[in-house]
């Protein structure tokens, strides 16, 4: 059934038909909607769910482990600040392998206080172990989350959903929302080997000294390699099931493409029609949208980057004194496959700067009179 | 996952037999405790009154009660000394020194 | 098993949902303070445990010393996760399971008194125990809010000593009117127990502050713990009390006899530095906290009488389920 929503609400009905059981979320604009939505839901009766107001972003987190570890499915949301504040829990519910699934809308972050969108809230969490997949539509916001769960509860690693502050969080766009018993169907529930029962006592998380540990976080790396191939799959068998598409990237004309523009998110819709501008011009222009940022599919980006001539990776976030963070993964992917294609990192759009198609076919004209970057770094739309 | 108990010590042959998170497989009966200690309690059977407040009393459960009286398991006691103070009768419970 | 007619009777429960082999000190309070507590709960009960202590206590992975599931939890969480774990087992069905939030005087008095406020003010169905070694010992017997009147630590050493006061956690549960609280000692087993299994049958958020001493933080030999935690309730330095519904006081136990808190203090090599005058104002403090309590003990009556007008008869009657 096609309804239109806003994204925000697009998370709550993934975790609706998601059936999770234990929600506990702190209220941040623009997440808001989020949580009032699944409050609604669960007083009408539609979701069968325990919902934990709490008195703050780590303490929402801290719930939810506390929930997910007895085996209830759990969900919660929040952005920019109050992801920072969860941080220390996010690291938690990795090394408690517990399948939550949080939706991230992306915020910059203060100060000074600001509301609009960047990528640097949730980019910067990208050490801590969760899967982080970057939404480019309230469709795929809704699907993800159901995806995440059948991924996350296989290889038992939490997955944030991330989408952009108010382009998709606020904005309105035709959501198919699918059939319960679909997704039933898809998702069957919750059920870890290993969880808090009184029936079966274990203690979790004792203490470990340097003779054990390592060994835990390379079973982490593993889970996570892992889920690259889940990640597939489980897209596969959505795809059969609901007769939408999801992949750990998303190409636009890369076939043929001599120039390709890599970004997260809305930024690479927007750049659709720049390249659909360019190709009239002649220009072999295309995108390459990073779905799933972690795991990190070095793999799949080389083998769509290794025939281009020329780079492009839009950075909307900022690794102060480092530069643009998938400028730097996507780097590092590259040199591993020794493809020494030049790779323009431009960083813009920070604070919920706008990007306009114009802004991108710009980039693509500069590039095409340059060999190489001049810098590690190009600002563009900087007020000088 | 599978692991390998030898008496109370749980054994990971390889990663493989590893759980996904640290958790608990055993209890802690394989660690004993009774190599710390400096002096042990000794009982007086023909003292003891049998009151059961050294058991009570003890912080790491190693007094059994066994046939109805209390006996340390020495093999986890770590000398704290607390029975001995709290016996109420004189003589039936007391601290040596721990001969190496 | 036939007893003899020798043995008396156990004044608490036999079976033991801890074994030895745990990492504790000799002598250790907060040891003791799980056992009973354990002993009192049953099986039927999941634990959470922040960093105290107590997660080192455990044991080590793959190793657990209690009977019990054990989740160990960051420290400003106990009281958070706590909640969670409740809620996930209920959204499953398994509402007669006891979660019982497990942390030190640190995670509950200090970094963890937000959470503990946010869990309290909802009513959370948990026993939160604060079991209170009066310092952060886990770290190397750093002060805490629950540190006494110049009583030495690292960070308030002799020269540098702790001007302030116990924070008084029990005030502050009261104000959340949290259907119940205690106080309890190690050194009063069957007390600890028979609150124990009272809040197990109470609904709601439940607080029980345990005195537990720490020979290693309190500078004392490690035999002393059982005789110091008695002390601490016979000189009323720490009484043993309940509040029910933030405004029902009654004290447990009271002594025809009172001792003077030098008996107490002089056991410790924390307090060896005090001079007359402090141990005169820790007297003086004592013995006004204890008067104000049994006021509290004694105005409780006419609290019921003033709540009794504005709610129905059967409201009131029992807290129990």
């Amino acid at each position: 059934m096609i309804k239109p929503m806003m994204g925000n609400h697009a998370l709550s009905y993934g975790a609706l038909l998601s059936r999770a059981q234990v929600i506990s979320a702190y209220p941040i604009t623009p997440q808001t909607q989020v949580v009032e939505l699944l409050s609604e839901m669960v007083a009408d009766g539609s979701l069968n769910a325990k919902f934990i107001k709490v008195e703050s972003e780590h303490s929402a987190m801290a719930a939810c482990i506390g929930a997910a570890a007895t085996g209830a499915r759990t969900f919660t949301a929040t952005s920019a600040q109050g992801l920072a504040l969860m941080h220390e829990m996010l690291h938690w519910a990795v090394g408690a392998r517990l399948p939550i699934v949080l939706g991230n809308i992306n915020r910059a972050m203060g100060p000074p206080w600001t509301v609009w969108t960047e990528q640097t809230d949730s980019l910067s969490q990208r050490d801590t172990g969760w899967m982080q997949i970057y939404a480019a539509d309230n469709q795929e916001v809704l699907d993800s989350v159901i995806l995440a769960y059948k991924v996350s509860e296989k290889v038992l690693l939490p997955s944030m959903i991330v989408l952009d502050a108010f382009f998709l969080s606020h904005t309105s766009e035709p959501v198919d929302v699918p059939d319960q018993e679909k997704v039933d169907e898809f998702l069957p529930p919750y059920n870890p080997e290993l969880k808090l029962d009184v029936n079966d006592p274990h203690a979790f998380g004792g203490l470990t000294g340097p003779g054990g540990y390592m060994e835990l976080r390379y079973l982490i790396q593993k889970a996570h390699e892992d889920a690259l191939i889940e990640i597939e799959k489980a897209g596969d068998e959505f795809h059969k099931i609901f007769g939408r598409e999801y992949k750990l990237v998303e190409t636009y004309r890369t076939e043929d493409a001599e120039i390709i523009f890599v970004a997260l998110s809305t930024v690479a819709q927007t750049a659709r029609i720049a390249v659909d501008s360019l190709r009239k011009k002649g220009i072999k222009a295309g995108i390459l949208r990073i779905r799933v940022f972690r795991p990190f599919p070095s793999e799949t980006i080389r083998n769509i980057l290794k025939n281009v001539e020329k780079i492009i990776v839009y950075d909307r976030n900022l690794s102060p004194g480092r530069g643009g963070i998938v400028y730097h993964e996507l780097s590092a992917a590259l040199h591993h496959g020794r493809l020494d294609t030049p790779v323009w990192g431009i960083i813009g759009g920070l604070g919920g700067r706008d990007v306009t198609p114009k802004d991108i076919e710009e980039m693509f004209l500069m590039v095409l009179k340059e060999e190489k970057p001049e810098r590690e770094i190009i600002w563009k739309g900087l007020k000088k | 996952m599978k692991y390998k108990k030898e008496g109370h010590y749980i054994k990971f042959e390889s990663i493989e037999d590893m759980p996904p998170m640290a958790v608990s497989f055993a209890s802690t009966l394989y660690n004993k405790t009774g190599s710390w200690r400096s002096e042990l309690p000794i009982i007086d059977y023909d003292k003891c009154i049998l009151c059961m407040l050294c058991w009570k009393f003890c912080p790491d459960a190693a007094i059994d009660i066994i046939d109805d009286k209390p006996v340390i398991n020495y093999d986890y006691c770590k000398g704290c000394g607390i029975c001995a103070e709290e016996c109420p009768k004189e003589g039936a419970l007391y601290m040596v020194e721990e001969k190496k | 098993m036939e007893r003899t007619k020798k043995v008396k009777r156990l004044t608490i429960p036999e079976e033991e949902l801890m074994n030895p082999g745990h990492l504790a000190c000799q002598g250790c309070g907060a040891t003791l303070a799980m056992r009973y507590a354990l002993k009192a709960l049953g099986k039927n009960t999941i634990v959470t445990i922040p960093a105290c202590c107590w997660s080192v206590i455990d044991g080590p992975f793959p190793y657990s010393s209690l009977k019990v599931p054990v989740f160990h939890t960051a420290f400003a969480t106990a009281a958070i996760t706590a909640a969670g774990i409740k809620a996930g087992l209920s959204i499953q069905g398994k509402d007669d399971v006891t979660v019982m939030a497990w942390a030190g005087d640190g995670g509950t008095f200090d970094i963890g008194i937000q959470a503990l406020s946010s869990a309290a003010e909802k009513n959370e169905d948990i026993i939160y125990v604060c079991y209170d070694n009066e310092a952060y010992m886990n770290t190397g017997i750093q002060r805490s809010s629950a540190t006494p009147y110049k009583a030495w630590t690292t960070t308030t050493p002799t020269d540098f000593p702790n001007e302030t006061f116990k924070k008084d956690i029990i005030e502050i549960l009261a104000a959340h009117k949290i259907p119940y609280i205690a106080t309890a000692s190690v050194g009063y087993p069957e007390d600890l127990i028979k609150k124990f299994e009272k809040a197990k049958r109470i609904k709601g958020f439940r607080f029980i502050h345990i005195f537990a001493p720490c020979p290693v933080g309190w500078k004392m030999p490690p035999n002393l713990t059982v005789k110091v935690a008695k002390l601490a309730v016979q000189t009323n330095i720490f009484p043993l009390f309940e509040v029910e519904n933030g405004i029902y006081y009654r004290i447990t136990r009271k002594f025809s006899k009172k001792v003077p808190v030098q008996e107490y203090l002089k056991l410790q090599g924390r307090f060896k530095h005090l001079t007359d005058n402090d141990i005169a104002t820790i007297q003086k403090s004592v013995d006004l906290r204890w008067e104000i309590l049994l006021e509290k003990e004694r105005q409780s009556e006419r609290y019921r009488e003033i709540v009794r007008k504005y709610q129905e008869e059967k409201e009131l009657a029992t807290v129990e389920k």
